[in-house]
């Protein structure tokens, strides 16, 4: 009985909630700011011509920039977590996986090298090249053609750390151009490409070694 | 048409998050998450931000998906020798 009473008001609050949710939503007003205008009116001088690039990299940049700095931020409280560890021995796996990740990974940084030169101009961009190309890692760490990693070598920081050092280094250059990341129209999409570059790269880095760092506990 | 598959897709897409939640089994909670962010990055495609999609794929079912499945097979490794 008293099972019964409780699947009631659950229920009732629950209706209750739906009903105040739906009648919130059906009574929204049009929205006080629409910035789509602006975006397409202010495209011509961001250097791209897909809106999503633009107010991803030129607009917003420093959205982005933080961006990057809470992802390399993340990778860093896991290195302080795990500590150094060995690298655990890789296990090949069946040998037909193996020869579909040698026939993938290239297809993969074709297809990361096309989203990151497509972000100009439609949907695609650093974030998910870089995706792309951890993921390849990813794969070739799972069919046991590369090893994980034990500790970061200077290589390899310098590689996570450089998307962010070059937006950093490209927003000081441009400091004297009156506000944070303004670029100059003529240069902005070169500037875009750049910092894209740089991005792909170590997000790439970034993503995989979410994975190659952690997984070397796996045999432990 | 496009009715009737959006409104598939938004069906899918709820029993599939029940799934994922209510499945006793943890590989195929893990498996049922996947599918989930392959279905969302459809719906992100539907809702005319194919850039939003792509990340959801490769990110949210891809990377994510990885990830937990690995951290499943270190659970059962360490219960067989436990």
């Amino acid at each position: 009985m008293k099972r019964y009473s409780l699947v009631v008001l659950v229920l009732s609050l629950a209706s209750a909630f739906v009903f105040f949710l739906g009648r919130a939503m059906l009574e929204l007003g049009p929205t006080a700011i629409d910035l789509r205008a602006p975006v397409a009116a202010h495209l011509a001088e961001s250097g791209v011509t897909h809106p999503v690039t633009a107010v991803l990299l030129n607009y917003r940049g420093y959205d982005t920039l933080l961006e990057i700095a809470v992802l390399l931020l993340a990778l860093l409280a896991i290195l302080a977590v795990v500590g150094e560890a060995p690298a655990s021995p890789t296990r090949a796996a069946h040998p037909v996986l193996q020869a579909l990740g040698r026939l993938a990974v290239p297809l993969m940084v074709v297809v990361a090298v096309y989203l990151l030169w497509a972000g100009a101009f439609r949907p695609g961009g650093a974030f998910q090249a870089g995706a792309v190309l951890a993921a390849a890692a990813v794969l070739l760490h799972l069919v046991g053609l590369l090893p994980g990693w034990s500790k970061p070598r200077l290589g390899l920081r310098f590689g996570l750390a450089a998307g962010f050092a070059l937006f950093l280094a490209v927003a000081a250059g441009l400091l004297t151009q009156g506000s944070l990341l303004q670029y100059p129209p003529a240069a902005a999409g070169v500037l875009i490409l750049l910092i894209e570059s740089g991005l792909t790269v170590s997000l790439a880095l970034i993503l995989a070694g979410l994975f190659l760092l952690l997984s070397r506990e796996a045999e432990a | 048409m496009t009715f009737v598959f959006d409104l598939l897709l938004a069906l899918s897409l709820l029993w599939s998050a029940w799934r994922t939640l209510a499945t006793p089994r943890l590989d195929r909670a893990i498996v049922l998450f996947i599918i989930f962010g392959l279905l969302m990055s459809l719906a992100w495609a539907r809702l005319a931000a194919p850039d939003i999609g792509l990340a959801e794929a490769a990110i949210g079912a891809g990377l994510t998906g990885a990830l937990l499945l690995d951290a499943y097979g270190v659970l059962l490794r360490r219960r067989g020798t436990a």
